[in-house]
């Protein structure tokens, strides 16, 4: 065994560890504390219907409509695309809290949708209800489904394109040869991921759910919390929920089939397409994509521009710590990814999945308990305000380690299926042979993980709100105490500067990712 | 006829051009050394490279769409979807959709048969061996029966005798349907084979083709400094 | 032991307290900078001259029920009359010492534990531009359709909470019905007050469930005298917010000239700008002209914390299968 092998499993290890200790250990805390788990009632299982039910149409149509908006922005090159593509990621990394404002201003009773339903005399269209939480979701994960696929269709050897172009494939042609098989490939990936997200989805379930009907699990553990003080029912539902993600991630997994499709070597090629009425339908279809996730983002900007520059001064404090704990989180994550990918690819086959699913484990972990569960181990050993910081980055990297994962571990695959016996047998080891051969080939997937769990780490309120004081607030918690105070013009432009902040970090991060095109 | 007329390809600071005519029914060995625009010459004419200048087959200019023009074209590597079996690969070059019929269907199994790779039909390619697998490529060239054939170097990764085998077929099936071949080599030895006419591509000019023996016999400077 | 800090925290005297810390644990709002926490910081430390007070703040309810014992603080305040027995149960309050004469509350109150520093009454608020017959009964609400209301969730939120227990009051077991006429003119049930009020502002809905102290806040922040509360004829649900002293406190004389601070005249006149709501321990005719001049609800309905206790869950099972039928 190399000593780099050995320094990989012995890191990894901690990060298993850690991850441990932040899905299950925390769980098994709050277990402890309420001194064992507690049957649940019947409108808990009717939280779980609709939790369903909801997860999976929000996912059906985050994926259904990510597949033609991808293909359409696979195969076409204008200026300003890429700006395009990164701004149509934003709602992704928008803190709930923003995005349903946004919403709100575009779909809400006296939002922009039902202002021109109401000069042709239509409407008015209510946004409440099953509908509202499927909308914001397809709203929030269209854009991350989006990116999956548009990855997809970017990894398709441009060798294969060239070649169904050499023989006059016709679009169906190519959607059989070429594009079906890689999504059979990544749909259902991206279908797992979208449907996890929203199946411990709470704040939007909370703000457009329009009442009771509207209950999520991770609602109903927050009711076991607050309104009956019920440690033990909110245990037992986050082992519920945990089962539903493990019961969903299992089911994915025997649908997702590998393409076949084979490496290249990575030749650039501009891609072509001759049909005039394809551009046109492209064309259409980005626009609607680009109108239906940026324009509640141009109404956030709109709102809070004005209020951005008099913002008082504990907003900007709080902006210079979040800002540390999105970085400390990106390095954090990264690091674990890296750590956890590479021991997966060392490890013997049941080593490595049981490697795999614990580090896509946190999708499924409920953060109301992660963040219980932690305060409860930690209290004893030190003030948890001596700790918000740390815990949030730590706890940021664990939540966001699914997504970088994801894209990490199958890219370092493909860097050991392609070059890993060469650079073995020309004795490229270490540290020389990550610098020189998997970095290059892993700095898109890292770039883009990056820039995500910056992103995400900007925007989360999870568990600082049980841990911090105002003097140690984030942007996010600082902005949920604007709005708590009623200062709504605060509040839009703290909205504004959380939106400004996380796209800047993601895109800073993703731009580095494919600064090197030819990597 | 092919013609090339005053076509130029300007590439970051690469430059070719070339400003000839191949007669229906050559068989062409482009020959130069390594970077001086071989394939991206084949690229144009395939219709992957943009280019300044007409290209025209019997006085038309080529459609823009690649798999709209008369050509057929191996590249180097990746002729085949390593996820559909020899046969589906064979029966791209006649449908895309591979809903044949049932003459469809003999038709690609004569193919394979005429490439020598009877019963075959059902591998996968990495079922099959290096020289397998570009019959598998010639047998789809064969069943598209397009009027140019270009061979970028395809048969670069076989063994000399295997090529040799190779290149006996591409002469077999270029007599039989009569196309016109284009030809990547770096050996002149394949050039002597089977091409009668030969073009030199050299210091940002792809030249005329001139008859292969009395080029290579009596070579010109650059040519000379190619062949060492 | 009580009567000489109870005299000392009267006379203030209580010299020992000087240069010590009071540490007070509050809801997040409360301590926050636009929440009325600077001015009783400042009003307190001028008070005791050398002392300094600083608060924790949080979510109030939670920190006593996970820390327990481990609670590092003197002085809790923010929780509501509606919890207030779940505090008391945690066994980590000693009495106030406080005499209870000067309270101005219009329900009886003799707790020796917990004292309260303001109250409300839960009201619907509306925009007098927009709805121009308010409902005058919560018997009038349930009947106009033409009203469409936004509230908050009584699992997340104590204005839901105080609404849920509201129609318990007035309506006991035929509550579900009422839930259920109101769901249909319910636009969206919110996680909390803020959400709720910023939807109703952005005009979302008709009415929104909020405090009948709400429009003051419109008046005097921010020029506007749209926003009304409609006073029902059954009365109003009443909620007050109250203060206690924790048993590990280890300035326990400071402790207890905080809580004689929250009934002084000082604190009482601020609270009313500082928290939006009624002071708990000021006769009417002392509020501020803009509270005082608010329609005022006729009925205080309430229920002490154990009777709140017992209705929590009955009531809250009433109120799923009315807004689910």
């Amino acid at each position: 065994m190399t000593q780099a092998r050995v320094l990989t499993l012995v890191f990894a290890s901690v990060v298993a560890l850690w991850l441990l200790a932040l899905n299950f250990g925390a769980v098994g805390a709050v277990a402890l504390r309420a001194e064992g788990l507690t049957g649940l009632r019947a409108s808990d299982w009717a939280a779980v219907r609709f939790t369903l039910l909801q997860a999976l149409l929000s996912a059906l149509l985050s994926v259904a409509l990510a597949i033609p908006v991808a293909r359409a922005l696979a195969r076409r090159r204008f200026i300003g695309r890429g700006l395009l593509i990164t701004l149509m990621g934003a709602p992704f990394i928008l803190p709930t809290l923003v995005a349903v404002l946004g919403l709100l201003a575009v779909f809400g009773r006296s939002g922009l949708v039902n202002d021109v339903l109401g000069l042709v005399g239509l409407g008015p269209v209510n946004i409440y209800g099953l509908h509202g939480v499927v909308l914001a979701h397809v709203f929030y994960n269209l854009p991350l489904a989006v990116r999956i696929i548009l990855q997809g269709w970017a990894a398709i050897p441009s060798e294969r394109m060239r070649l169904a172009v050499s023989l006059g494939f016709s679009p169906t042609d190519r959607l059989r040869h070429l594009e079906a098989p890689m999504l059979r490939e990544v749909a259902p990936g991206a279908f797992l991921l979208v449907f996890l997200i929203c199946l411990t989805s709470f704040a939007v379930a909370l703000a457009l759910g329009g009442g009771p009907r509207a209950t999520t699990v991770e609602l109903a553990i927050y009711q076991a919390f607050r309104f009956d003080f019920d440690m033990g029912r909110a245990a037992a539902l986050a082992l519920v929920q945990f089962g539903l993600c493990l019961g969903a991630g299992v089911l994915a997994l025997r649908v997702a089939l590998p393409s076949g499709l084979g490496g290249g070597l990575d030749r650039p090629l501009p891609r072509m397409d001759y049909r005039a009425r394809a551009i046109w339908g492209d064309g259409v279809l980005i626009a609607l994509a680009a109108l239906f996730l940026l324009v509640p983002l141009a109404l956030i900007v709109l709102r809070g521009a004005p209020h951005l520059v008099s913002l008082p001064a504990p907003v900007w404090q709080a902006t210079m710590r979040s800002l540390w704990v999105a970085l400390g989180a990106t390095v954090l994550t990264l690091s674990f990814a890296l750590v956890l990918a590479h021991a997966i690819l060392a490890l013997p086959r049941f080593g490595a999945a049981a490697l795999e699913w614990l580090g896509l484990a946190a999708l499924a972990a409920s953060p109301l308990v992660i963040g219980t569960g932690l305060f409860l181990i930690l209290r004893p050993i030190a003030d948890p305000r001596d700790m918000a910081l740390a815990v949030t980055m730590l706890v940021n990297a664990g939540l966001a380690l699914p997504f970088a994962l994801r894209l990490i571990l199958p890219a370092l695959r493909d860097v050991a299926a392609t070059q890993g016996r060469l650079a073995t047998s020309i004795g490229l080891h270490g540290a020389a042979r990550f610098r020189l051969v998997t970095l290059p080939r892993l700095r898109r997937p890292m770039g883009f993980a990056a820039g995500l769990t910056a992103a995400l780490s900007m925007g989360d309120l999870g568990v600082i709100l049980l841990f911090a004081d105002a003097e140690r607030a984030t942007l996010p918690m600082q902005l949920y105490r604007l709005m708590q105070a009623y200062r709504q013009d605060d509040a839009a432009g703290a909205a504004l500067l959380l939106l400004l902040a996380s796209l800047a970090l993601f895109w800073a991060f993703d731009k580095w990712g494919r600064s090197d095109a030819t990597a | 006829m092919l013609r090339l007329e005053d076509m130029k390809i300007t590439q970051g600071g690469f430059h070719l051009r070339a400003d000839f005519e191949v007669s229906q029914g050559a068989r062409v060995a482009v020959i130069g050394p390594s970077g001086a625009g071989k394939s991206t010459l084949l690229g144009a004419i395939a219709g992957f490279v943009p280019h300044a200048g007409r290209i025209t087959w019997r006085g038309d200019p080529l459609a823009k769409d690649p798999g709209a023009r008369p050509v057929s074209i191996l590249f180097q590597d990746n002729n085949l979807f390593p996820h559909l079996s020899a046969a589906e690969n064979v029966a791209l070059g006649l449908k895309p959709s591979l809903r044949l019929s049932a003459p469809e269907r003999a038709r690609v199994h004569d193919a394979l048969a005429r490439v020598g790779l009877d019963g075959m039909g059902n591998r996968r390619p990495a079922e099959l061996s290096g020289g397998q697998q570009s019959r598998v490529a010639l047998a789809r060239t064969l069943i598209r029966a397009r009027p140019l054939l270009l061979l970028d170097e395809p048969f670069a990764a076989l063994g000399p005798a295997l090529k040799a085998e190779m290149l006996a077929l591409v002469a077999e099936i270029v007599a039989e349907t009569g196309a016109t071949l284009l030809m990547v080599s770096h050996d002149v030895a394949d050039a002597r084979a089977i091409c009668d006419e030969t073009s030199l591509v050299a210091g940002g000019v792809a030249h005329a083709p001139q008859p292969t023996g009395a080029l290579l016999d009596d070579p010109p400077p650059e040519l000379r400094a190619y062949l060492g | 032991m009580k009567s000489p800090l109870f005299a000392a925290a009267i006379l203030g005297l209580a010299t020992s307290a000087q240069a010590q810390t009071l540490t007070v644990i509050a809801p997040d709002y409360f301590g926050s900078e636009w929440g009325p926490g600077p001015a009783i910081k400042e009003g307190f430390e001028a008070r005791c001259g050398t002392c300094t007070l600083n608060f924790r703040t949080g979510d109030v309810m939670s920190r006593l029920q996970l820390e327990g014992a481990r609670l590092d603080g003197d002085v809790v305040i923010g929780l509501n009359t509606d919890t207030t027995l779940r505090a008391r149960e945690t066994g980590l309050f000693v009495p106030h010492g406080q005499p209870l004469a000067a309270l101005t509350l219009p329900i009886d109150w003799a707790d020796d534990t917990f004292l309260p520093f303001n109250w409300g009454y839960n009201a619907w608020v509306y925009d007098k531009t927009r709805v121009k017959n308010p409902p005058t009964s919560f018997a009038d609400l349930i009947t106009r359709e033409d009203i469409s209301l936004i509230w908050q969730d009584p699992r997340s939120s104590s204005a839901g909470l105080a609404l849920l227990l509201w129609v318990d009051q007035l309506y006991g077991e035929d509550a579900a019905d009422v839930w259920a006429a109101l769901s249909e003119r319910t636009v969206t049930v919110t996680a909390g007050w803020s959400e709720a009020y910023g939807l109703f502002t952005e005009g979302e809905a008709d009415m929104v469930l909020s405090y009948a102290t709400s429009p003051a806040y419109h008046i005097v922040a921010e020029e506007d005298d749209s926003k009304a509360a409609a006073i029902f004829s059954e009365g109003h649900y009443l909620t007050a917010e109250v203060a206690g002293v924790l048993s590990g406190t280890e300035n326990p004389g400071l402790a207890a000239d905080f809580m004689a601070y929250i009934l002084s005249p000082e604190f009482q006149q601020m609270i009313a700008y500082g928290n939006w709501s009624y002071p708990s321990a000021l006769p009417r005719e002392d509020w501020p002209e803009v509270m005082r001049d608010l329609p005022y609800p006729d009925t205080a309905l309430f229920y002490s914390e154990t009777q709140a206790e017992e209705r929590r869950v009955p009531a809250l099972d009433l109120w799923l299968e009315g807004m689910t039928r």
